[in-house]
């Protein structure tokens, strides 16, 4: 390609480019969330985390909010994190058939392509109608559990793919049986894959509210059987926007939900980094 | 013999979670499918697909009005947000030092967790009005809706492109630099192409956010059914019509519902047809081209 310019003023001029784009892009994106926490940190005190939601979300706090939140999370990833994993493990441990294997990630991919108010109609029309549910914390948790499945299967492979062989082998020769090779060599090894995508899982699932709007109710009660209906953060957080009821409970909800996942987040680099320098440490 | 028992056992357990996947996606459509049977037998699929009036009240169910609407905003939002978000990662990537790099990339990963629900709110409340009072009309508009899919998606795109970039092996880079070539050249001619099977998969990734998005585009898009012959026109997409009139819905309006959701997994899976093909001739490219 013949160009105007000599490579050495193209190369200048395209190093400002990249690194103004670089620059503005980032800074876009660190505005928006400074402006969530600005306007929405003044309105959080301890009677907003633990009181009650009154007269709509108009006034009172968002505790029931926060543990239906909690609540729908942990019951998905309670049920997504065993199956996610053990997919994982049959097809890199014991599937010899590629096509199968092709089939089952396929499977995977598609499910991980499909926009979540379909599985909250799906949920809708099965959990909360079909099985005779109700909308309650167990449907939007199983919705989610199924949205969750894939991240899971799809982290998890890789971390499982990249354990070295002669890991393995040194079990094998040892004597041991295949599972426990799995468990005891196998699954710590890779660890730090399978708990990034488990918090990934669980990341995505405290965000999501198209999916729970029809299967958890919108009650703003204190839920405490599985069976009760809820309302978890982002669902709150769309209704009181959308509904003009109350714009500084709106930003303080915002904010709420920011933090949680700039903690999980935190966390998780946190424990994966300290994990894989102990391993190194010991290898 | 006892333990190779138990061994089958768990080899069998574990694949039967393995086919939960696929045995998941045919409950999900055969249910969806067989929710939206009634609406299309009643109205007549290609007159549901390429009918321009949603009207329940009257009977109308032509959704063509909101294909437009998903894609319009769907391809403005990829438009905006490629370009900044493959020149992002390429900074990050090849331009920044160790240093700055360490405090990008754990901003990148906690922005790609922020809610889709906080990015709408934030439209609603300083984007709408900005819009309204620098463009004129109500401010709900495909251009707001693209541009808050756009600042949604570019963490995505940003984390994957930058990784594969990351994957492209130094000695390509040395190569090319004892050739002569600037850094500039190096990266354009080389590290690019290298890595553009990855930025593709970002892209797409990208895509099905932004296609499969509901609320925030619920809050600033204006859900007006009628095809956006502007950008500063409001629309409605497939999503916004399920998540709308899901909870009032009855009798055939319902079905109508699930049908919406049938015509939008068909335009996902197209979409992931036609990218996949884009994605194969690309790599064709590279592999038969300069390397």
């Amino acid at each position: 390609m013949k160009s105007f310019l000599s490579p050495g003023t193209s190369h200048k001029i395209m190093n400002s480019v990249l690194i103004f784009s670089g620059v503005l892009t980032i800074s876009v994106l660190v505005i928006i969330l400074a402006f969530i926490l600005i306007e929405g940190l003044p309105a959080i005190d301890l009677e907003f985390i633990f009181g009650g939601v009154k007269d709509q979300g108009r006034s009172g706090g968002i505790f029931p909010v926060i543990v239906s939140s909690l609540y729908v999370t942990l019951i998905s990833v309670l049920i997504a994190a065993p199956l996610g994993v053990g997919a994982a493990i049959y097809v890199v441990e014991y599937a010899e058939n590629r096509k199968l294997v092709n089939i089952i990630r396929f499977g995977a991919e598609t499910l991980a392509s499909i926009p979540s108010i379909v599985f909250g109609l799906f949920g809708f029309a099965f959990f909360v109608m079909f099985l005779k549910m109700g909308w309650s914390v167990f449907s939007a948790g199983l919705v989610l559990a199924i949205m969750a499945i894939p991240t899971i299967f799809q982290v998890v492979e890789v971390s499982l793919r990249s354990v070295p062989s002669t890991y393995k082998e040194g079990s094998y020769g040892l004597g041991a049986t295949k599972w426990q090779t799995i468990c005891n060599v196998i699954l710590p090894a890779a660890i730090p894959g399978i708990v990034t995508g488990i918090i990934l899982a669980m990341t995505r699932a405290i965000s999501e509210a198209a999916a729970v709007m029809y299967t958890v109710g919108s009650s703003v009660s204190m839920p405490i059987s599985m069976f009760d209906p809820g309302r978890p953060l982002p669902l709150h957080l769309y209704i009181l926007a959308t509904e003009g009821i109350s714009l500084q409970n709106a930003f303080a909800t915002a904010a709420v939900l920011v933090i949680i996942v700039m903690v999980i987040t935190f966390l998780t680099n946190y424990f994966t980094q300290r994990y894989q320098n102990k391993m190194m440490g010991n290898l | 013999m006892k333990k190779s028992l138990y061994e089958l056992l768990i080899e069998n357990a574990l694949f039967l979670t393995a086919l939960l996947s696929c045995f998941i996606i045919l409950i999900i459509s055969a249910f969806i499918f067989i929710e939206g049977l009634p609406a299309i037998q009643e109205y007549g699929f290609f007159k549901f697909l390429l009918g321009n009036l949603w009207s329940p009240n009257d009977g109308e169910f032509g959704v063509f009005s909101m294909i437009a609407g998903s894609l319009y905003v769907t391809f403005l939002a990829l438009l905006i947000s490629t370009p900044l978000s493959v020149l992002c990662a390429t900074f990050m990537a090849e331009v920044a030092g160790e240093k700055v790099r360490n405090i990008l990339k754990p901003i990148i990963q906690t922005l790609s967790g922020i809610p889709s629900v906080v990015y709408g709110f934030f439209g609603l409340v300083v984007l709408v009005p900005f819009i309204m009072s620098h463009f004129g009309g109500s401010g709900f508009s495909v251009i707001t809706a693209a541009l808050i899919l756009s600042v949604m998606i570019l963490p995505t795109i940003i984390s994957v492109s930058y990784d594969s970039l990351r994957a492209v092996p130094g000695e390509y880079r040395e190569a090319s630099l004892g050739l002569g070539a600037t850094g500039w050249q190096t990266i354009r001619r080389v590290v690019i192409p290298s890595a553009l099977p990855g930025i593709i998969t970002a892209i797409i990734l990208g895509m099905g956010r932004a296609v499969g998005e509901t609320l925030a585009v619920i809050m600033v898009v204006g859900n007006v059914s009628k095809i956006p012959y502007s950008i500063f026109e409001p629309a409605r997409t497939l999503t916004s019509n399920i998540a709308l009139e899901m909870s009032y819905a009855t009798g055939i309006h319902y079905h109508a519902l699930f049908t919406t959701a049938v015509i939008l997994f068909i335009l996902i899976m197209l979409l992931l047809v036609v990218v996949k093909c884009i994605q194969r001739r690309f790599s064709l490219d590279i592999s038969g081209g300069s390397l």
